[in-house]
């Protein structure tokens, strides 16, 4: 019988040497919500798991260039109880705080729920909408990468051998700007995305928007960015033709499949319904900072 | 290659164990301590019937590796009456007939004392959604809310 090694380094160069260096599958534990339910059901069984919640960079969130670097084993519990990280990017947080039960939230992080790499993510969305970059450390040193970079497909990431997300730096918001994530399940809690949006607007001062992000979840492969539905809201104040180009755009952009959590078409239509949703609250934000 | 070895606390006591690296916190609690009160639902992280506190955070121990208490501290439902004398949460179930078979009891228990010791007057709604990760086939939940909500204003002095 094969047995599971277990490491908890300390550093992030120490966890990067023991990936890059193990022989067969190694797997890095954050908080263990999906790698532990894979093990379980024999999805996978990795020869090495490396614990990296003994990394102080992985586990805190700090102030950084105006904006917030978020360590990628930052609980979800821990980023709803930072008071200044929820005023800056609500829409980030409140996406990361949708994942799971109470219960999921203490342990659940954005690293892991971004290098799951499963298209309904709901992190993913809105830390692309928000602009996050994120450090992924490796053999060859540090590298900053868009999020909207790291998923591949279904349970695939653009990480090498021996890589890992470090953090998550989240920019100084502008002023007047906001943002949002909304996803859609048949139940109120507990359940993954049909379909998710994420929006992050800014305004001028006659409440015209003059830059934007949008992305969406679980309607493609991976979640990702749509530039048009961005075009479509820059440039305007939000009035309902700006609305309805959006809603066009965002369903353009979905490849959707069909399961039973929703069929191709109903998650294309509520692509465009959830992305005008969202951008309704990201513009009342926007108005209020 | 030798088991891992883990020195924690749990329930205040120090306590060390040997085990897997495979072996969930919840295997151990049950398989090799003898803490049978944290129950095995679904094993996947959604019934919540394992709920534990794990270095003062809720968790669910069947998503939580044994070796990951090292140097932390859990707390379980055997910590949670002091002796004879039941908390208030445990006599607040009884006295509303909030269970049923009690498979889940233990992990609701755990997860509302985290509740009232952070939220010490939450709303309905607010037990109902901190609570939502807590699975019962039997009560309906009705009675498993009442009984907190009754727990609160009672802890409060009301």
């Amino acid at each position: 019988m094969s047995t599971m090694q277990f490491e908890a380094p300390d550093s992030v160069d120490a966890a990067v040497q023991l990936l890059a260096n193990a022989n067969g599958d190694a797997k890095v534990l954050a908080g263990g919500t999906d790698l532990l339910v894979q093990m379980r059901a024999g999805m996978i069984k990795p020869g090495l798991v490396v614990d990296i919640k003994h990394i102080e960079e992985m586990r805190t969130i700090r102030p950084d260039n105006g904006g917030f670097r978020v360590g990628a084993a930052v609980s979800g519990a821990e980023m709803g109880e930072h008071a200044d990280l929820k005023t800056t990017w609500p829409g980030v947080v409140e996406a990361t705080e949708l994942i799971g039960s109470t219960q999921i939230q203490g342990r659940a992080s954005m690293g892991g729920n971004l290098c799951n790499a499963s298209p309904a993510a709901d992190s993913v969305p809105a830390l692309i909408a928000a602009g996050a970059i994120c450090t992924v450390a490796g053999p060859d040193g540090r590298r900053e990468v868009p999020v909207e970079d790291i998923p591949a497909g279904p349970r695939e990431t653009s990480l090498a051998k021996g890589e890992i997300i470090v953090d998550f730096w989240l920019p100084a918001r502008p002023p007047r700007t906001g943002d949002a994530y909304l996803r859609f399940i048949p139940r109120t809690e507990m359940d993954i995305a049909v379909v998710g949006a994420g929006v992050r607007l800014t305004l001028d001062d006659n409440d015209t928007v003059t830059d934007a992000r949008v992305a969406l979840g679980a309607v493609a492969p991976t979640a990702r960015l749509v530039p048009a539905a961005a075009e479509a809201l820059i440039g305007s104040t939000i009035d309902d033709n700006a609305l309805a180009r959006l809603d066009a755009a965002a369903r353009a952009a979905c490849q959707p499949i069909d399961d039973k959590r929703g069929t191709v078409e109903y998650r294309i239509k509520v692509a465009g319904v959830l992305a005008r949703r969202a951008a309704g609250i990201a513009l009342d934000r926007a108005r209020s900072n | 290659m030798a088991k891992n070895h883990v020195t924690t606390t749990i329930n205040g006591e120090a306590v060390e164990f040997l085990c897997e690296t495979q072996q969930t916190l919840l295997d151990v609690l049950r398989d090799e301590l003898d803490l049978t009160g944290s129950k095995e639902g679904c094993a996947s992280g959604d019934c919540g019937a394992c709920s534990v506190m794990l270095n003062g955070r809720l968790v669910c121990a069947c998503l939580v590796l044994g070796v990951e208490a090292e140097g932390g501290a859990v707390e379980t439902i055997e910590g949670m009456a002091q002796g004879e004398e039941l908390h208030p949460l445990q006599q607040k179930f009884l006295e509303h007939a909030a269970l049923q078979c009690g498979i889940c009891t233990p992990g609701f228990l755990v997860a509302a004392k985290d509740l009232l010791e952070r939220n010490p007057d939450p709303t309905e709604t607010e037990v109902r959604y901190w609570l939502a990760g807590n699975l019962c086939r039997c009560t309906g939940y009705d009675k498993i809310i009442r009984a907190v909500l009754d727990t609160a204003a009672e802890m409060r002095g009301a």
